[in-house]
């Protein structure tokens, strides 16, 4: 290629404790040009971007800015060259505005607010980003901080940007806006580096993609030459089957019947409004929506965390008891029934796990007081652990490490494993794959697969619209707590789906 | 580009995945010979005296005679006991710092016993009525703040602070109360012709039973946190609420159960102080226990077994400290500073057993 180099690595090593997390990884990005580095869960993209961005130093290895050697051991020296990183987990402070954190850590002499008010709206409107500059952060969608967080990078004047899984908690109307912004920037001269395992997506924006595998370097090629089929070949090291079978749904039983369910919040606002649907046994009912529609209040009314309005029925249908009413019970009640939720928070410790107890102890949160007297008993929880451990390839060192330790796969795959050898007639899942790679996703479709098979009840809250219309029986769609239509799984478009996530804003505004 | 720098950084720091037991003590141990240093220097800037006779004194200080050794192990028994009451309360992050105060409480309802029904009632059945008035009592006085804390959300730092002060007024007041002889605003030694209410000494070891009891407790509190259901849902509640709700914890339940057990220990605290070897109540007796047992504590990352070493750590060096100071005729304050020292010691060396430190030529040298 005639373009000059903007960064190369050589040879960078980069190991915590017994962990090696990088190995003699080379990497070239050149001018004016959007580079994809693909590779599996803990396969070393973030903490190989990590060093280039100054959190982290490597162990050996050299880094070339502009064909010089750098030293880069703070983000404050990333900044120097000009290097500026967006991370997975947004770093603002909510009670300021986009332009307050935009100068955050700035110090220049005289601070001007009116200069950098300007400064700021140079950069938005040569990129086109969409943003209103005075917002506070706690008001802002995910996708509005993410567009505050690329234009304090950009403030800070850097050429070189790294972008960790951008696209992971944006709807496909967001990524693409988002694809736009990079292109400008591309054509602008700036070197875009994005971390991701989307294959599409690294299809539809990169000129190159690197690819890494077990924290080592595999090859580098033109996204031009490459497919899917290709780019999973070499991330994974082997052929994978890239299909979801989805089997008819057998001997339907209804399960849930949910009716005039509302949730109203402390501050007063509506999170559902009046939901109406049921769920069977033997299918998986999807969930579309944009983030924060009223996802979360949904799951957790049926688990009994939430607190519903005196109208809301949720009937569980049992085989051995007639119809029992959710609302008003505990979720250890709830629990008792067979209803499991396995609801994944963006945190993904959050809820669920605790981040700090090992496999084993996380197996017992479920199962600990079923013995008699007041001691524990590690026994089945332990065989249950290295089951979980052995059936769904989960890489640790062992049963008794801590659950902080493992990548975010592997903690997906005991969160969900646990959830699903309680052997529930009801199964909720929320974002179950959010920041997964392909293996561990598709781990993850298959056992909810298997699980509908055996006549469970599943309730599956997704973001990717792709997977859902590929897994899911029916869909339902719903917007600002409201549903705005089920859609059938195996006719639905993607559009339809996404005309429905936006529907019932529109009808709110006109009658307003 | 002006900041830009061309060589690599001299130091810097990374976080270890997970030493071995045996290095990690190592460097536990490290740390200690190295106060030992700093602590012999500066007494020997400040007195003149060769460094070797100063640890001798420390080390005669705690450990010169079995009257001593019988003391530091009071000390150390005590300090133990305190900290295993505050241990369940901050393994479930409720920041209990009031032990002093529960402390302070159980050892008053002891005192009111014996003196209220003391040569009443026979020996016995006052010991035992002493038992469970120490124990209720502090389990109540911690029960407040948690109560509040379940049901309102109040902040337990605070409030479990604060209610150290009003146990102090309140012993203050009983001293007053109940003072003997009169105008000395003083309790003096109860039932000293009578011994009664004071709990029996097992042979001629005065102390001896402060030991076991602890010793016991100690064992119990190991059980409860590694084994029994309700050490494993307080340690679920610590390390994140919304699991502990989520999986049907009763959130409330556990801390104000916790906060029982927690005071109750406190209790046991108080009793074993007044009816066992004081035989008297001032608003010092429990003479900070309370947080220095926060401190030993942590150091032990709250593991019981682990507690014995750091208490004995923190126990020595406050006996040893204090003797330095009176052989060398300095006042308290210079036990204190030793203290200190040793103490920044201690705390600051787990920051290299959690991180790694490269510097720049050792790098090279591998290369």
């Amino acid at each position: 290629m005639a373009e000059a180099l903007a960064l190369e690595l050589k040879g960078i090593t980069k190991t915590f404790g017994g962990v090696v997390a990088n190995k003699d990884v080379d990497l070239k990005v050149y001018k004016g040009e959007i580079l994809s580095i693909l590779g599996e869960n803990g396969s070393g993209k973030t903490t190989l971007m990590n060093m280039v961005s100054g959190i982290y130093y490597p162990d050996s290895g050299e880094i070339l800015v502009d064909g010089k050697s750098a030293v880069i051991s703070s983000p404050k020296d990333a900044f120097a060259y000009k290097i500026g990183m967006i991370h997975q987990h947004f770093k603002l402070v909510d009670v300021f505005t986009a332009t307050q954190n935009i100068v955050l850590g700035i110090k220049d002499g005289k601070f001007n607010i009116k200069a950098v008010e300007k400064k700021v709206q140079d950069i938005t409107d040569k990129y086109g980003f969409n943003i209103d500059l005075n917002k506070k952060i706690y008001e802002m969608s995910v996708s509005e901080k993410q567009t505050v967080e690329i234009i304090k990078v950009l403030y800070r004047g850097a050429d070189i940007l790294i972008l960790d899984e951008p696209t992971a908690v944006l709807t496909p109307q967001e990524t693409r806006k988002l694809f736009d912004i990079l292109r400008k920037m591309k054509k602008d001269g700036k070197s875009i580096i994005i971390i991701t395992h989307k294959l599409h997506e690294v299809l539809e924006i990169s000129d190159r993609v690197t690819i890494l595998r077990k924290g080592e370097y595999v090859d580098t090629v033109d996204t031009k030459d490459a497919t899917e089929q290709s780019l999973t070949e070499m991330m994974m090291g082997e052929k994978v089957d890239l299909n979801i079978t989805r089997e008819e749904p057998k001997n339907l039983v209804e399960r849930l019947v949910v009716d005039n369910l509302t949730v109203i919040k402390h501050d007063g606002t509506v999170a559902l409004d009046s939901i109406e649907f049921n769920a069977y046994g033997g299918e998986i009912l999807g969930v579309a929506g944009i983030s924060g529609c009223g996802q979360k209040e949904l799951l957790e009314s049926i688990a009994g965390l939430q607190t519903t309005t005196k109208k809301s029925s949720i009937l569980y249908k049992p085989d051995d008891l007639g119809p029992q009413q959710l609302v008003g019970k505990t979720p250890k009640e709830i629990r008792k029934l067979g209803v499991a939720l396995s609801f994944v928070p963006e945190d993904r410790l959050g809820m669920g796990l605790v981040g700090n107890m090992d496999i084993i102890d996380n197996m017992m949160l479920r199962s600990y007081k079923s013995g008699k007297g007041s001691f524990l008993n590690r026994k089945q929880p332990k065989s249950l652990a290295n089951r979980i451990i052995k059936n769904l390839e989960v890489v640790t060192p062992s049963a008794s490490t801590p659950v902080r330790q493992l990548s975010g796969g592997n903690v997906q795959k005991v969160l969900v494993g646990r959830e699903i050898s309680s052997e529930p007639k009801v199964l909720m899942v929320a974002y179950p794959v959010r920041g997964l790679d392909i293996n561990s996703s598709y781990t993850i479709y298959n056992l909810l697969s298997e699980q509908k098979k055996k006549g469970t009840a599943i309730i599956f809250v997704g973001e990717d619209l792709d997977v859902l219309i590929e897994l899911c029986d029916r869909i339902m769609v719903i917007n600002s707590g409201k549903i705005t239509g089920i859609v059938d799984g195996k006719t639905a478009t993607k559009e339809e789906i996404g005309l429905l996530m936006t529907k019932s804003v529109e009808r709110d505004d006109n009658n307003e | 580009m002006n900041k830009v720098k061309n060589h690599e950084p001299l130091v810097h720091i990374s976080k270890r995945d997970s030493l071995p037991m045996y290095k990690s003590w190592a460097i536990r141990g490290m740390a200690i010979i190295a106060a030992l240093i700093v602590a012999g220097i500066i007494t020997m800037l400040l007195t003149g005296e060769n460094p070797l006779s100063v640890y001798l004194t420390m080390i005669k200080g705690a450990f010169g005679t079995s009257r001593r050794i019988w003391s530091l192990l009071q000390g150390l028994a005590m300090l133990l006991c305190v900290s295993l009451a505050v241990t369940p309360a901050f393994k479930m992050r409720f920041w209990n710092i009031g032990a002093e105060g529960q402390v302070l409480i159980g050892g008053l309802a002891t005192a009111a016993c014996m003196i209220t029904l003391g040569n009443k009632i026979p020996n016995a059945l006052l010991i035992i009525i002493m038992i469970a008035a120490s124990i209720v009592s502090a389990a109540i006085w911690a029960l407040i703040p948690a109560f509040f804390k379940a049901k309102f959300n109040t902040n337990e730092t605070l409030f479990t602070l604060m209610m150290n002060y009003v146990a102090i007024q309140l012993v203050s007041y009983f001293e007053i109360l109940w003072e003997n002889p009169k105008g000395s605003s003083n309790i003096g030694i109860i039932n000293q012709a009578t011994h009664a209410g004071w709990l029996p000494t097992i042979g001629n070891f005065e102390y001896l039973l402060n030991v076991l009891v602890v010793l016991a407790l100690t064992v119990f509190m190991y059980i409860y946190l590694k084994y029994s259901k309700h050490g494993y849902e307080l340690t679920v509640v610590g390390e994140s609420e919304n699991t502990a709700r989520y999986i049907g914890i009763n959130v409330k339940k556990v801390i104000m159960r916790t906060m029982i057990l927690s005071g109750a220990i406190c209790g046991i605290a108080g009793l074993l102080l007044v009816g066992g070897t004081n035989h008297t109540i001032t608003t010092t007796t429990a003479g900070g226990r309370g947080f220095t047992a926060i401190m030993v504590s942590w150091l032990a990352k709250f593991n019981p077994i682990y507690m014995i070493l750091t208490a004995f750590l923190i126990s020595f060096m406050q006996a040893g400290a204090g003797e330095i100071s009176t052989v060398f005729g300095l006042n308290e304050s210079f036990s204190d500073i030793i203290t200190g020292i040793i103490l920044f010691f201690i705390i600051g060396c787990e920051f290299f057993i959690n991180y790694k430190m490269h510097f720049r030529f050792s790098q090279k040298e591998v290369r």
